[in-house]
């Protein structure tokens, strides 16, 4: 174990649930300030370990502290220095979203927390909203609640689990700009999401989950300059399928085109010729700097 | 009282509060139901206490079984709530001891019983002149029974996974025992077997001893009545918070 300073230490953690080894031996940690990335696909134990930080669940073995305070011996210094906005969108539908808070406040054992409560509604533009029950508000209006039950303490860490799954894109821009501005004024943001440009763009660091291990920790940047295949962006002409043998390596883009990793330029030119032999036209030919989404894909290959 | 109890006390109680009509006003009305059919049949018919009417006595017996079954439905149908539907992490997240939390869920429970007692009792006092002969007993028996009903409603709010699991625990649990508790006769009315067998159960003895409060006559002695609802809720204080501080089937 080291730095004992570390906004989350997490240690040799495993959990099993009957014969699935959720978490096997994780172990990493979160510096102070630091806004981190936890990807993997889903199973990868990205949730389970989300859990057991914040106390909803316990390791089998394993430490996990959050700004030096053990989630077990010493839960609610722990608690108390973190925040979670889980990924399901839950509510309680007895309340309005002032009670919500300021229930939600007294729990951390805050009183007349209205001057903050009143600052994150603002933030997050639901102070027209602070007296509507939950139950009457939209899918997105219910997320920033969330988002907000997790702030209302100040927490020095705040853990978001897939927090724009199913967001509109307002509503993301505006919960990303907010989140940013937390983590300048030195919040410690870990995300989980499965909208890897997001981690891309907001992540100074990223671990990879598979299989309940980290398969990969390290700078964003750092990840992005791995010497990774060649990528190859084609637009191809019609309604034309790529020959059989090249499945393997492409992957479709939302855009329509097809993306193709190669291991050097040699692959390239073959590949290029491949599919001049199988008579696939070709409207757009581009060599294309790998993404995280390439990376993690590579990553995810190499750790099958 | 931390400020985290208080919180999830407020919670609790503001949660029942704000469905009143449900959760106070409708059992209300269903014990006045009970009285009215009740005392209008038997009224002349059956034989309880000494100079004491059926109806008089009925009253005590359905404010306590009111009391009761509400105080178990409080705590019971708000957990299992929150589990259904997922906000329990709201009160799993932060800083709250397991004492804190059964302490809380218990009072908000035992106020919802108390107060739907007493609003069976104020309904009832347009039909029959109650004595109150030991208030102390009264208050003693309201609030333990209370207490050991919502511990009851912890457990089966933790352990049932589903409405209708904790259906069942309320239908062939808490609803056989409460009826068969004395609420609506004296023991002493019932054949050797029967009686023996109500000694067995724990509710007998919070309706008994409460029914003392009123009469100061019951069919055994409030001090062994006080012994067995004071006994069933420590052995259930204990259950329960052997339960939580395992996080059983909250904490996986």
């Amino acid at each position: 174990m080291s730095d004992p300073s570390a906004a989350l230490l997490i240690d040799g953690v495993c959990k099993r649930y009957g014969s699935l080894q959720a978490l096997d031996h994780v172990s990493l940690t979160v510096r102070q300030g630091e806004f981190f990335g936890l990807l993997g696909p889903n199973g990868a134990g990205k949730t389970t370990l989300i859990s057991l930080l914040a106390g909803l669940g316990r390791a089998d073995s394993g430490v996990i502290r959050v700004m030096g305070h053990d989630v077990v011996d010493d839960y609610r210094d722990a608690r108390r220095n973190l925040g979670v906005v889980p990924q399901e969108l839950v509510f309680d539908p007895f309340f309005t979203v002032r009670e919500t808070l300021r229930i939600q406040s007294g729990y951390f054992g805050l009183r007349r927390n209205d001057d903050w409560i009143d600052e994150i509604l603002h933030h997050l533009d639901l102070h027209t909203k602070a007296d509507v029950n939950m139950r009457a508000l939209s899918g997105g209006m219910k997320r920033r609640v969330l988002v907000a039950q997790a702030l209302v303490h100040r927490p020095p860490v705040i853990v978001l689990d897939e927090p724009t799954a199913g967001v509109d894109v307002e509503l993301r821009q505006g919960l990303w700009a907010f989140v940013r501005d937390l983590n300048r004024q030195g919040h410690t943001i870990v995300l989980t999401t499965h909208y890897l440009e997001e981690a891309e763009s907001l992540c100074g660091r990223i671990a990879m989950l598979k299989q309940g291990r980290v398969i990969a920790l390290d700078n964003t940047a750092d990840l992005l300059a791995r010497p990774i295949q060649q990528m190859l962006r084609l637009r191809l002409r019609g309604d034309v399928a790529l020959p059989a043998d090249l499945h393997a390596v492409a992957r479709a883009t939302a855009d329509g085109r097809v993306v193709l990793a190669l291991e050097n330029a040699d692959a390239v030119s073959a590949c290029l010729a491949r599919l001049h032999a199988a008579g696939v036209g070709l409207e757009e030919i581009e060599l294309v700097r790998p993404d995280l989404e390439d990376v993690f894909i590579s990553i995810m290959q190499e750790a099958a | 009282m931390s400020i985290a109890l208080r919180t999830l006390l407020y919670k609790e109680v503001l949660r029942f509060w704000k469905v009143g009509f449900q959760t106070v006003g409708a059992p209300v009305l269903t014990a006045l139901l009970y009285l009215l059919v009740f005392s209008h049949v038997l009224d002349r018919q059956v034989e309880v206490y000494g100079g004491v009417s059926y109806t008089a006595f009925l009253v005590p017996g359905l404010v306590m079984m009111s009391l009761l079954q509400n105080a178990f439905s409080n705590s019971s149908s708000s957990l299992i709530q929150s589990k259904v539907t997922g906000n329990i992490v709201f009160v799993l997240l932060p800083p709250i001891s397991y004492r804190e939390f059964y302490a809380a869920y218990v009072l908000a429970a035992v106020i919802r019983g108390l107060v739907v007692g007493a609003g069976v009792w104020l309904v009832t006092l347009w039909f029959v002149e109650l004595p109150y002969a030991h208030p102390l007993w009264i208050l003693f028996f309201a609030t333990l029974g209370g207490a050991i009903l919502a511990s009851l409603g912890v457990i089966a709010g933790i352990w049932a996974d589903k409405f209708d699991q904790l259906a069942a625990f309320q239908n062939f649990v808490v609803m056989p025992l409460t009826f068969l508790s004395g609420v609506f006769y004296s023991i002493h009315s019932l054949p050797a077997f029967w009686q023996t067998v109500s000694h067995v159960n724990p509710f007998f003895y919070m309706i008994d001893g409460f029914r003392y409060g009123f009469f100061g006559q019951s069919d055994v002695s409030p001090w062994i009545s006080a012994l067995v609802a004071g006994g069933s809720f420590v052995a259930l204080t204990y259950a329960t918070l052997n339960m939580l501080a395992r996080g059983y089937k909250l904490r996986s």
